[in-house]
C-alpha cells in the first residue's frame, strides 16, 4: 500500500496549509523532515528541514497512530505557514521519497471508507467535495497539457508507446520473423523521451506555465470592452486598448488578488471570424484559454449576442458598455467603473466555492511522475536495454512509467499497442 | 401423437469442440449429471485449423487449464509429436509451451476421457431450440424433436453458427469445410436480443507430405529438452519429428497480387473483419509488399497421416491460384492440395451480453462459450469452456459462480477483456494483455489455481497428491534458500562476485542476482543441492522477478479488494442523481460487476466510484445480516 500525501486545505491566502499523510511510510516520511517525532496526538511545534538541512518552514506537527485516524491508516498532519512556496516545496520533498505518491482526488476517503470509518450517509456527503476536487484538478491538467508541455507530452506518449510495442513483439510474435536489434530500436526511441524529461525536471519552466490560484477568462466579440474592463479592474494599462476592433491579438493575463483569491485574468481577442491569419491564432488561441478557464466573464454588447465559448453553470454574463446601456440589467462599464465593483463581488461569490489549490497539487504530480519516470528510463537507457535484462522486464519498467505518467500523457490501451505492432511488421503464421 | 422419450439432467453442452469437451468434462467432475451434445460423435476433439497446442499466452491458458483438473494439456501431451519451448531464452514469465499435435491421437485422448467421465451422455443430434421458463433456461430440443431437460445449458458451437465458406467466388453455408451450419440455433439466439457480430477467419490448403520435397526444407527440430504441456506429464508420449520452414519468393507474391480480385475477401465477397495477427497471405502481400518473402511452416498433422499443414498461407483465392502459388514455393513444386484453404464467415455474440461467469446477463441458466463469444483459438475456446462448465454446474446446483480476476488467471484476463470491452476482431490471447505477466506464469499456473479447483471438487485424487507433494517441496525449499546466509566476504570466497556492502543474503535474495542460479548455491551447500532438481528450477524461476514482485502483489490486492465489492446486476443508477448523466448511461450499458470492473470504465470520477462502492458496502452488509 502506498503511502499518500496532498494539501488537505484549500489553496489561498488562509494563514494555515495543511498537508496530510496516510499509509505505512507517514510517520516515517515526517521523520525525514525532522528528528524529533512528536506523540501521536499531541500538537508540537518543529523545524522542518530539507535533505540538505535547510530550513523549510515551523510547523505544527499532528501524529495518529493506525486504527486511531481519519483514514484508519497510520497518519500525519502538517501545519504550515500558509505559503505557496512552502507548500510547493514540502509537497515536492514528499513526492521524492520512496513509497510516497500525492492523493487522487477522494483518495483518503476511499481508504477511510475501506477501512470502515466512514458510513455511506458521510460518504454521500463527500462524494461532492471529490467531484469538485476532481473536476479542478482536471481542469488544471488540462490547462497545463494545452501548453508547451502537451506537446511535449504527446511526443513522450508516441515514443513511449513505440517502444514498448518493439519490445512486446519481440515477446509475443517470437515466432515470426522480426528484424533484429528490436531492443536497441526501443532504446533509441526512450532515450529522447528521457533527456527531455530531464529537461523538463531541471527546468523552471514548468513551474512558471503552472500558476496558482483561478483563471478567470473575459469572454465578449471584438471591441466589446474587455481590455477596458481588465484595465478598470487591475488599476493599471495592462492591455492595450483602442476604438478600433480586434487590437488585442493575444491571450493577456493579469495576475492580482481578487476578494482574497489569487487570480489570473485573462483578456480574451475578440472572439469573432477573421481572415487575418495573425488575428484567427489569436482566436483560436482564445477559445481555447477560455474554455479552460475556471470561470469566463461573458461580456456581451446587447441582449440577443452569442459567442461561440460555451456558458457552463457559474459562468457570469453581463452587457458591456455599462454607461450605454439604459435596462435594469447587469451591466457594467470599464470606463466608468459602473458595475465593476458587483461584478467583483460576483466573481468572489462564485471563486468562494470552488476548490482551490489544484495547480499545486497538478504540478507536484507531474513532477513526482516525471521524476519516478526518468528513474526507471534511466533504468531501461543505461544497459542499453540488454546487458541481461530480460525484456519483459523492460516492457514492465515501461508500462510503468506509461502509467505514471497517465495524467500527462494519457491512458495507453494494450489494443493500440497491438495495432502499432501489427502496423509496423508483418504477424502471423 | 409421437411420444419422445424426455432426458433430465443437470447441464447441457451443445458442442463437442475444445470448449464443449472442457465444460462437459469440468461439469461433470463437480458431480453434475450431463447432456453433450454434438452433430458427430467422431468430431468431439478435432482440431480444425492447426495442428499445433500452445503457444505464448496460448500455453499459459493451457497450463491453467491443466491445474484446474481440465483435459487440454494431457490431450496435447498424448498427441504431442515436436515440442517447442517459445522464448525459451527469455524469462520464465514469457515463456510458452507448444506442442505440434497429431490431430488422429489429440481427438482419439479427448473422446477417451469424454468416455471415462461416468456423469458425460454423448448425444448425436442438432440442438434447435432453448427451453425457456420463467426467465430461465429449462432445458434444448433437438432437431429431431426430442428434448432435453436441464437446469443450464452450455452452448459452445464455434464458429457454426451461420457459417459461411468462400472459397475464390464460391461460397456455401457451412460450420467447418464439409459439415453443415446451425442456422436454426442462431434464429433462436438471435430472438434473445443479444448484440450479434460477423467474423472472418481463414485457413491454409492441406497439402500432400509425400509430393513435397522435404530435403531442400530447412527443419525445424523439436526442443532436445521438451517441456510437457501438462504438469502431470513427464516425458513425450510419442516419437519426436520435425517441421519444415519454406518460403514464398516473387512469384509467388506476382501470382497472388494478379488474381487479387479473385480473392473471397479482396474481391469484396466478405465484409467481415479478420484477425491482424493471422492475417491470409494476399493480406501480408498487399499491406508488407516491400517484404520479398514470408516464411511458412510445414507442419505435419499426424505420425501416421501424411497430410501437412502449411502454417502462414491463409487464403480464400480459387483453388486453381491456391495451386499455381503453393508450386511456384521451393520444396513444394510438384505439391498436391488434398483440400483447399477458405475463408469462413461466422455469427458472434456480442460478449457483453455476458457475467464474468459466461452466463447471460439476461437469461438465468444460459452460459456461452469459446468461438460464439468472438474469440479464436483452441486455447483460449477450452479456457472458457472450463470456466463456463464449471459455473453451469453451479448454477444447476445452487451453488455460486466462480470468477477468475486479472490478477489470478490469463482465463480471468480473457474473460474480463470479452464481457467488459467486447470483441472488434477475433480475440487471440497475447502475454502482453496481462497487467499481472511476471505473476501470471505458465510455471505456476498450479501454484496459483490448482487448491482453488481442488476446493470447489475439480481435482482428483492422484493429481491432488501430486500437487500437494509439489507445494510442501516448494515451501520447504523456500524456507531453507530464505534461512541460509552468506556475508559478501565469504561470497567472494566462494567465488561470487558482490559489492562488500556488509549485507548478509539469503539464497532467495542471490537468486535474484544476474548469472546466479540454482546450481551455484547447489555449490554453496549440500543442503541445497539435495533439492528436486525441478523444485530448484521453479525456485530460480520465481527468484527472477522478486524485485518486481512488491509492485505486482501490492496492485494484485488492490485487484482482488476491488473485485470483492459485488455491484448488484439490477442496480439502478438513476438513482445516483450526483453521477453525471453520461456516465450513468455508460454504467448502465456495462453493467459491471465489480467495483473492480466499474473503475475501469472510461470516464469513471473518483466520486462516482465512491458512491458505488458505499452501495456495494451496503449491499453486501445487508446481506450478511440476513
Amino acid at each position: 500500500m502506498d503511502t499518500i500525501f496532498a494539501p488537505a486545505t484549500a489553496q489561498g491566502k488562509a494563514g494555515v496549509a495543511i498537508v496530510r499523510l496516510s499509509g505505512p511510510e507517514a510517520w516515517a516520511a515526517v521523520a525525514r523532515l525532522t528528528p524529533r517525532l512528536p506523540s501521536p496526538r499531541v500538537a508540537s511545534l518543529r523545524r522542518l528541514s530539507d535533505a540538505s538541512g535547510d530550513l523549510l518552514d515551523e510547523a505544527l506537527l499532528l501524529l495518529f497512530d493506525e486504527g486511531q485516524s481519519f483514514t484508519g491508516e497510520e497518519m500525519a498532519e502538517l501545519h504550515l505557514h500558509g505559503s505557496h512556496a512552502v507548500v510547493k516545496a514540502v509537497l515536492e520533498i514528499l513526492g521524492g521519497m520512496p513509497g510516497l505518491r500525492i492523493a487522487a482526488p477522494g483518495e483518503f476517503t476511499r481508504r477511510a471508507f475501506h477501512n470502515g470509518r466512514l458510513d455511506l450517509t458521510q460518504v454521500e456527503g463527500l462524494a461532492d467535495l471529490i467531484e469538485a476536487e476532481t473536476q479542478a484538478q482536471r481542469k488544471q491538467a488540462s490547462r497545463v497539457l494545452s501548453g508547451a508541455i502537451g506537446a511535449r507530452a504527446a511526443e513522450w506518449r508516441g515514443r513511449l508507446l513505440r517502444g514498448r510495442a518493439l519490445i512486446e513483439a519481440m515477446i509475443d510474435f517470437a515466432d515470426d520473423e522480426l528484424p533484429d536489434g528490436l531492443i536497441e530500436r526501443a532504446v533509441d526511441e526512450i532515450r529522447p523521451v528521457l533527456a527531455s524529461m530531464q529537461q523538463e525536471l531541471a527546468g523552471s519552466a514548468a513551474a512558471e506555465r503552472i500558476r496558482d490560484g483561478f483563471e478567470v477568462a473575459i469572454v465578449g466579440p471584438p471591441n466589446a470592452g474587455k481590455s477596458t474592463l481588465l484595465n478598470a479592474i487591475a488599476g493599471r494599462d495592462a492591455a492595450i486598448t483602442s476604438e478600433h476592433a480586434g487590437t488585442t491579438r493575444d491571450v493577456l493575463e493579469v495576475r492580482l488578488e481578487l476578494v482574497g483569491h489569487a487570480v489570473t485574468l485573462l483578456d480574451m481577442a475578440g472572439l469573432r471570424e477573421s481572415a487575418d491569419a495573425v488575428e484567427k491564432l489569436g482566436v483560436a488561441r482564445a477559445k481555447a484559454r477560455a474554455a479552460a478557464a475556471d470561470l469566463r466573464v461573458f461580456l456581451l454588447p446587447d441582449a440577443g449576442c452569442m459567442t461561440e465559448v460555451a456558458v457552463e453553470d457559474d459562468d457570469i454574463v453581463v452587457r458591456a458598455k455599462g454607461d450605454r446601456v439604459a435596462e435594469d440589467v447587469f451591466k457594467v462599464s470599464g470606463l466608468t467603473g459602473e458595475g465593476v465593483e458587483e461584478l467583483l463581488a460576483a466573481i468572489g461569490r462564485v471563486l468562494g466555492s470552488r476548490v482551490a489549490g489544484a495547480a499545486t497539487i497538478t504540478h507536484a504530480r507531474h513532477a513526482s511522475g516525471l521524476r519516478v519516470a526518468t528513474e526507471m528510463l534511466e533504468r531501461i537507457v543505461a544497459d542499453g536495454g540488454g546487458a541481461g535484462r530480460e525484456p519483459e522486464l523492460i516492457a514492465e519498467d515501461l508500462r510503468s512509467v506509461i502509467h505514471t505518467l497517465d495524467s500527462l500523457v494519457g491512458r495507453v490501451d494494450v489494443e493500440e499497442i497491438l495495432g502499432e505492432i501489427f502496423g509496423t511488421f508483418c504477424i502471423g503464421k | 401423437m409421437r411420444v419422445f422419450h424426455v432426458k433430465h439432467v443437470d447441464v447441457v453442452v451443445v458442442g463437442g469442440g475444445h470448449a464443449g469437451a472442457e465444460a462437459a468434462h469440468a461439469a461433470g467432475r463437480l458431480g453434475a449429471r450431463v447432456a453433450l451434445v454434438t452433430l458427430k460423435r467422431d468430431a468431439i476433439g478435432v482440431m480444425s485449423c492447426n495442428p499445433a497446442i500452445g503457444g505464448l499466452g496460448k500455453g499459459h491458458i493451457v497450463r491453467e487449464i491443466d491445474a484446474m483438473g481440465g483435459i487440454m494439456g494431457l490431450a496435447a501431451d498424448a498427441a504431442g509429436i515436436q515440442y517447442r519451448l517459445l522464448n525459451r531464452r527469455k524469462g520464465p514469465a514469457v515463456q510458452g509451451p507448444r506442442v505440434q499435435a497429431d490431430r488422429a491421437l489429440y481427438r482419439g485422448a479427448v473422446q477417451a476421457m469424454i468416455a471415462a467421465n461416468p456423469q458425460i451422455d454423448l448425444v448425436e443430434g442438432e440442438v434447435v431450440d432453448l427451453r425457456v421458463d420463467h426467465g430461465r433456461v429449462c432445458g434444448v430440443v433437438l432437431s429431431d424433436g426430442s428434448e432435453i431437460v436441464a437446469s443450464a445449458v452450455v452452448i459452445t458451437t464455434g464458429t457454426f453458427l451461420r457459417g459461411c465458406v468462400h472459397i475464390g467466388d464460391r461460397s456455401y453455408p457451412a460450420g467447418r469445410v464439409g459439415e453443415a451450419p446451425s442456422i436454426r440455433l442462431a434464429d433462436r439466439i438471435t430472438d434473445l436480443g443479444v448484440g450479434f457480430g460477423r467474423l472472418k477467419t481463414g485457413t491454409p490448403p492441406r497439402l500432400d507430405g509425400r509430393s513435397i520435397d522435404w530435403s531442400v526444407l530447412e527443419a525445424q527440430p523439436a526442443d532436445t529438452d521438451p517441456v510437457m504441456m501438462s504438469f502431470r506429464t513427464t516425458v513425450p508420449q510419442n516419437r519426436q519429428v520435425a517441421c519444415g520452414i519454406a518460403h514464398t519468393n516473387a512469384r509467388t507474391h506476382d501470382l497472388i497480387a494478379e488474381n487479387l480480385h479473385r480473392s473471397a475477401m479482396y474481391g469484396g465477397r466478405i465484409a467481415s473483419s479478420g484477425p491482424r495477427y493471422c492475417p491470409s497471405i494476399e493480406d501480408k502481400i498487399v499491406r508488407f509488399s516491400d517484404k520479398p518473402s514470408h516464411q511458412i511452416f510445414i507442419e505435419p498433422e499426424g505420425l501416421d497421416d501424411d497430410t501437412v499443414y502449411p502454417n502462414g498461407i491463409s487464403t480464400s483465392l480459387p483453388e486453381d491460384i491456391q495451386d499455381a502459388f503453393v508450386r511456384s514455393i521451393r520444396g513444394l513444386e510438384s505439391v498436391r492440395i488434398r483440400q483447399p484453404g477458405y475463408a469462413i464467415e461466422y455469427d458472434y455474440v456480442d460478449p457483453r451480453a455476458l457475467r464474468g461467469s459466461l452466463e447471460m446477463r439476461d437469461l438465468d441458466g444460459l452460459f456461452l462459450a469459446g468461438q460464439i463469444n468472438g474469440t479464436t483459438g483452441y486455447e483460449e475456446a477450452a479456457g472458457q469452456g472450463l470456466l463456463a462448465g464449471i459455473n453451469a454446474a453451479h448454477s444447476a446446483t445452487g451453488r455460486g459462480s466462480l470468477m477468475l480476476t486479472r490478477a489470478q488467471a490469463y482465463i480471468g484476463v480473457m474473460i474480463d477483456d470479452l464481457t467488459t470491452r467486447g470483441v472488434a476482431e477475433p480475440y487471440r490471447m497475447f502475454t502482453s494483455r496481462a497487467e499481472f505477466r511476471l505473476t501470471l506464469r505458465a510455471d505456476n499456473a498450479d501454484e496459483r489455481l490448482t487448491g482453488l479447483a481442488n476446493d470447489i471438487g475439480l481435482i482428483d485424487a492422484d493429481h491432488r497428491a501430486a500437487f500437494e507433494a509439489k507445494a510442501t517441496a516448494l515451501e520447504q525449499a523456500r524456507v531453507l534458500l530464505g534461512s541460509l546466509e552468506w556475508t559478501p566476504d565469504e561470497l567472494q570466497r566462494l567465488g561470487l562476485r558482490i559489492n562488500r556492502d556488509g549485507v548478509r543474503r539469503s539464497g532467495l535474495d542471490l537468486l535474484a542476482f544476474p548469472g546466479v542460479n540454482f546450481d551455484t548455491l547447489a555449490g554453496f551447500s549440500p543442503r541445497v543441492a539435495a533439492i528436486a532438481p525441478q523444485i530448484g528450477a521453479q525456485i530460480e524461476r520465481e527468484a527472477q522477478y522478486r524485485h518486481y514482485m512488491k509492485r505486482q502483489d501490492a496492485d494484485a490486492r488492490a485487484l482482488q479488494r476491488d473485485a470483492a465489492f459485488v455491484l448488484p446486476g439490477d442496480l439502478d443508477y438513476d438513482r445516483f442523481g450526483s453521477i453525471p448523466t453520461e456516465l450513468r448511461e455508460k454504467l448502465r450499458a456495462a453493467r459491471p460487476e465489480t467495483i473492480d470492473q466499474a473503475s475501469r470504465i472510461d470516464g469513471m470520477t473518483p466520486a462516482a466510484l465512491t458512491l458505488l462502492l458505499g452501495h456495494a458496502r451496503r449491499a453486501q452488509s445487508r446481506e450478511a445480516a440476513e
